[in-house]
């Protein structure tokens, strides 16, 4: 099954990365860009059939590991 | 005074802690990260590196290396365990400080010299310093913006300027009982006068005399 991953860094933490590819978009002419952020997606191609389990099995890795809950939250989402 | 130095896949600080720490008249041992048992160490250094590639996010993977748990085990018991750079990154993975380290504001390796104000004594890696002492220290990071969202970091030693946009200007953060320490810029790489300076070595000092402070 594949599993996509999304992890977005909360809104209250800075993003200087984001902030510096805004500021091109608005030198390119884009002036209504407000915000941009560097969300990160993982893929993953996990074994199995349920796809709750599957959704569970995930989640518990974003919780140990693929996401730091100290700046990100995360989403995921059963792909194909 | 017996110190494990953790050294992980990517850690390349461990020889020049191990050897400024030797200067001061501690013992320090290299441990690989795979170690489960760190009996009979009065306290642990983690090195400034690039542990693991800095994959995922830098001291993510670290953080779950088996050395860890006794790590923790001594965290908990109030020994000395002090985090240099890519160390700090483990300790904030870990848990056992508070926040995390991103990209600079700026987006840019930085590697010089910067200055570094102590703002609390009250730490094994200021605990022979002056309140308000300025030492001259190299920062080497791209991921030394330190935020905390909990607002329950102990700032011990903060940048004179700005160089990464890291919250209160922090340097070096404190748990609540001190004995856990981490901090941005390399102390061992201020630690003799052929290095350009050495200012770090009071802050090794003090984490030296913590080692023997404690309790067995």
């Amino acid at each position: 099954m594949k599993v996509r991953v999304t992890i977005d860094r909360r809104g209250e933490i800075a993003d200087p990365e984001g902030a510096t590819v805004q500021r091109a978009l608005q030198d390119l002419g884009f002036a209504e860009v407000q915000e941009v952020r560097m969300n990160r997606v993982i893929d993953l191609q996990v074994d199995g059939d349920d796809p709750e389990t599957v959704r569970r099995r995930v989640v518990e890795m974003c919780r140990q590991l693929l996401a730091n809950p100290v700046l990100e939250d995360f989403e995921v989402e059963i792909i194909g | 005074m017996r110190v494990a130095v953790a050294v992980f896949p990517g850690s390349n600080c461990e020889r020049d802690v191990a050897r400024a720490l030797r200067s001061l008249g501690a013992d320090p041992e290299l441990v690989w990260h795979r170690e489960t048992d760190l009996t009979g160490f009065d306290g642990v250094v983690l090195p400034g590196g690039f542990a693991h590639g800095d994959a995922l996010r830098t001291g993510a993977i670290a953080a779950l290396s088996p050395i860890m748990e006794p790590v923790r085990r001594m965290a908990e018991a109030g020994r000395p365990v002090l985090g240099i750079c890519n160390g700090f990154q483990i300790l904030c993975e870990t848990g056992l400080l508070p926040g995390a380290l991103i990209a600079n504001r700026d987006l840019a390796f930085i590697c010089r010299f910067v200055e570094v104000e102590v703002m609390d004594t009250n730490s094994v890696l200021t605990a022979a310093a002056e309140p308000g002492q300025v030492l001259r220290i190299p920062l080497n990071s791209y991921e030394g913006n330190w935020v905390d969202p909990s607002r329950t970091g102990r700032v011990v030693a903060r940048y004179r300027d700005d160089p990464n946009g890291s919250q209160d200007q922090a340097a070096a953060v404190a748990n609540e009982t001190g004995n856990v320490v981490g901090i941005m810029p390399h102390p061992e790489r201020a630690s003799d006068p052929l290095l350009g300076s050495d200012d770090g070595l009071v802050l090794l000092e003090g984490f030296v005399r913590s080692l023997r402070s404690v309790p067995a």
